[in-house]
């Protein structure tokens, strides 16, 4: 009995949510030009579809006392009606009962997902019916992704790189969205997002060379490993200091919205990031702005040692979302065709309707944080072990690619030994290569050189070329 | 926070770096009547002790509980101390800065960790807008006793987000206490001062410092072995040159003195200890004595330390044509 009246209480207020979104959603469609909409002022008067030139005047104002309550569409709003609250600040109604929102009255947002762990899709109108081309290519694309962590994983054990960070479990939620975006989208990630730059053709050759930091390096040696960037391929370079991206990738989608070409702006980033004020103020902006941005979350269940349980205590990400007035979904990261869906939604929604909106993907994080942490220190083996096993976006993709016979043992076993091939053809050139050339040390840091760096430069080549024999010089280009 | 770069010790290449970066220092030779210390051990032993002596004192930051801290800093307290004494905290610098400055003000003593001082960038609002100023603006009325600490400046290929030495930017600002330290019983003495100090205290440790282990006395040992802050220390004395340091830059400098010596210039090294306030006085006097400088640091020229240095010998009696 108390258990239903709470259940009943619970579904009355998701039913009054519902609407009042439903008449939010219904006053953005008005308009059409998605610059035009970015004006649009939402207040009590268009939700009654009244215009602004039947407001009462000042002298109305003093004389109306108590207006008759009226919602019908003609009648001219009086502004200081009791009937529904005119404050500037929220657009709901009245009620004399207080109650507190429980956050235990909601149930978590459920998760979307398109296919089962045993890669059967379970409601056939949502299969998305990808080419068998393209299915196969996110699946090359993430079994590749795979092997090249662990050759660059193992090669930083080896000394070779300083450092790396793995993609393991997670190959799902990159490939699923990359697939869903256009390739001029512009994409900010967080650090663990290798397969989006992967699926936009960015070589294995370039991976390696920005993680030896050599002279093939687009970024000339300058960062960590794993801090890729790539102008052609729309990747803004990978920035250290978490979530900072999260404004940064709303700036730029702002940028995107003036010019009106229907690009956006995906902006990944994991649900430790999510905790810093900057993920606050990014969602805050996109909405207030209208800015055409996918904020992608990465929930993997850790952050570094930090389990989600320590790092918030709402309902995960998703539900931060409406908070801010942004349309949230959450999915099933190791689904793949889950994130393709619900992506290539969002981005419509983005781009058409100039409005920001942000997915969760849940997902595991299989493998350690990085090179510098061993996850045994926080969470049993066995933990890591059932999620390789049991839920990998990897196998599930497989499995549906196999129902559908475009896959196979023989197709697994030949492709295991020409990605292996590829990845090690990549590691001993990436490996042969010499470092870049000590001059550029000394570029880039403004437009033109300053004269107390080239000062410097000329200092060093000097010092070079009486004492070359105490550098390594040979390792550099020349 | 950033994608993390911090140190195993079974990780190669930290074993890699440890012996390249540092050369000999960790094989010292050492005096029977002296132990070693590594500076991980200093810093780790002097923020336990303090936690007993008082128990408002408690630290908060991230990794710094379970994890034993990403630097292993704090290892072994959460277990000693438990929750209400060792807090994670999630990722938001701004968020737990902003925090740990109001626990001081409420009359408790936090020890606020950067997991390194590069994002500080993130709560540097709370450093200096609120730990720094408060107690001038309140009139002496609101304290904030807190202790800001994490690694400083360059570590080994961590590229220039993880990279940057602070020293200049914290020692600029009045209201704050900077302190740099090199040695294990410099961070031990430093620690325990800046944690029983008033002030706020920014503490500037040094990633690759953490693992080397220094000889020290039984007094260093001792639960009420504290170094006063803005006292320099002479490392080596000297007469022909005097070089100026703070933090690992003072082993830089030892090592120039070891390899001068052989050739029949004795340097005198000053390490610096703190930045804020500096010891211009130990520097004035050496500079009097040798009639020459060198400052040696982590960080950029411009508006630097060392400039800061040369600007006050410039001002300072050392600098006098009289005699």
């Amino acid at each position: 009995m108390f258990a239903k009246k709470f259940v009943n209480q619970k579904f009355l207020l998701n039913e009054i949510l519902s609407k009042n979104v439903q008449k939010f959603i219904n006053t953005q469609k008005l308009a059409t030009n998605p610059y035009n909409k970015s004006c649009l002022q939402i207040s009590r008067r268009h939700l009654n579809s009244t215009p602004l030139s039947s407001v009462l005047s000042p002298e109305q104002l003093a004389t109306s006392g108590a207006a008759p309550s009226t919602t019908s569409t003609s009648a001219p709003v009086d502004v200081m009606a009791e009937d529904v609250p005119e404050f500037p600040g929220s657009r709901s109604k009245w009620t004399e009962t207080l109650r507190f929102i429980l956050p235990e009255h909601f149930e978590g947002i459920p998760v979307y997902r398109v296919m089962n762990r045993k890669g059967i899709v379970i409601e056939p109108s949502e299969d998305p019916n990808l080419s068998q081309d393209m299915v196969t290519k996110i699946y090359k694309g993430m079994t590749i992704l795979n092997s090249m962590d662990r050759v660059l994983y193992e090669s930083q054990r080896q000394g070779r790189i300083s450092f790396y960070m793995t993609n393991y479990g997670e190959e799902g939620t990159h490939f699923g969205s990359a697939a869903a975006i256009n390739d001029d989208d512009l994409v900010f990630g967080q650090y663990r997002e290798a397969g989006v730059l992967m699926w936009r053709g960015f070589k294995l050759d370039k991976f390696m060379a920005q993680c030896y930091g050599n002279c093939d390096d687009l970024e000339k040696g300058r960062q960590m490993p794993v801090h890729y960037g790539s102008r052609d391929h729309y990747f803004v370079s990978i920035s250290s200091p978490l979530a900072t991206q999260m404004p940064q990738a709303v700036g730029a989608a702002y940028a995107l919205k003036r010019e009106a070409k229907g690009r956006c702006v995906i902006c990944y980033f994991g649900e430790g990031a999510a905790s810093e004020g900057d993920a606050q103020a990014a969602l805050n902006f996109a909405a207030t702005l209208n800015a055409p941005i996918i904020f992608f979350c990465r929930n993997n269940g850790y952050a570094i040692s930090t389990p989600t349980h320590e790092q918030y205590r709402g309902d995960g990400i998703a539900s931060r979302g409406p908070a801010f007035g942004i349309p949230s979904v959450r999915v099933d990261g190791n689904d793949v065709l889950a994130v393709y869906n619900a992506t290539r939604q969002a981005r419509s929604i983005c781009v058409d309707e100039s409005r920001p909106v942000l997915i969760e993907a849940m997902t595991y994080r299989i493998g350690h944080h990085s090179t510098s942490d061993d996850s045994s220190a926080y969470r049993s083996v066995d933990e890591v072990k059932q999620w390789h096993q049991k839920d990998h976006p990897i196998s599930r993709t497989r499995k549906y690619m196999e129902h559908k016979n475009w896959w196979n043992e023989e197709m697994e076993k030949s492709w295991k030994e020409e990605a292996k091939r590829q990845v090690m053809s990549a590691f001993t050139n990436a490996e042969k290569q010499l470092k870049p050339n000590w001059m550029d040390m000394f570029t880039d840091v403004y437009h033109e050189m300053p004269d107390n760096l080239t000062e410097q430069m000329e200092e060093l080549r000097k010092h070079l070329d009486l004492y070359k024999e105490h550098y390594p010089i040979n390792n550099f280009k020349q | 926070m950033s994608a993390k770069m911090f140190c195993q010790k079974l990780s190669p290449f930290w074993v890699m770096n440890r012996l390249v970066a540092v050369g000999h220092r960790n094989l010292s030779t050492t005096n029977p009547l002296k132990a070693q210390l590594t500076v991980r051990d200093a810093l780790n032993s002097a923020m336990d002790e303090e936690m007993e002596r008082d128990e408002t004192v408690f630290i908060l930051g991230e990794e710094v509980a379970q994890y034993d801290g990403a630097y292993k800093v704090s290892r072994g307290l959460w277990k000693k101390w438990g929750d209400k004494r060792v807090i994670d905290t999630p990722i938001t610098e701004i968020g737990f800065a902003g925090i740990a400055v109001g626990a001081a003000m409420a009359g408790l003593r936090p020890i606020c960790e950067f997991m390194t001082f590069n994002f500080a960038m993130q709560a540097i609002d709370h450093i200096i807008n609120s730990g720094a100023k408060t107690f001038y603006m309140s009139a002496g009325n609101v304290a904030v006793p807190i202790v800001f600490r994490g690694p400083n400046g360059a570590a080994s290929g961590v590229a220039a987000q993880h990279s940057q030495c602070f020293g200049a930017w914290y020692s600029h600002c009045p209201g704050l206490k900077v302190v740099s330290p090199y040695s294990a019983e410099d961070c031990r003495g430093l620690m325990k001062q800046a944690i029983r100090d008033p002030d706020p205290v920014v503490f500037l440790e040094n990633e690759l410092l953490y693992g080397i282990a220094f000889d020290v006395s039984d007094e260093v040992k001792s639960k009420d072995f504290v170094i006063p802050l803005g006292k320099a220390k002479i490392e080596r004395t000297g007469d022909r040159i005097t070089l100026v340091s703070h933090s690992k830059s003072v082993g830089t400098c030892l090592d120039a003195a070891k390899e001068l010596a052989a050739q029949g210039v004795e340097c005198e090294v000053i390490n610096l200890r703190s930045l804020r306030p500096l010891d211009e006085e130990t520097i004035i006097r050496s500079v009097m004595k040798t009639n020459h400088l060198v400052t040696v640091e982590g960080g950029w020229p411009q508006s630097g330390i060392g400039a800061e240095i040369c600007a006050r010998i410039i001002e300072s009696m050392s600098s006098s044509s009289s005699f």
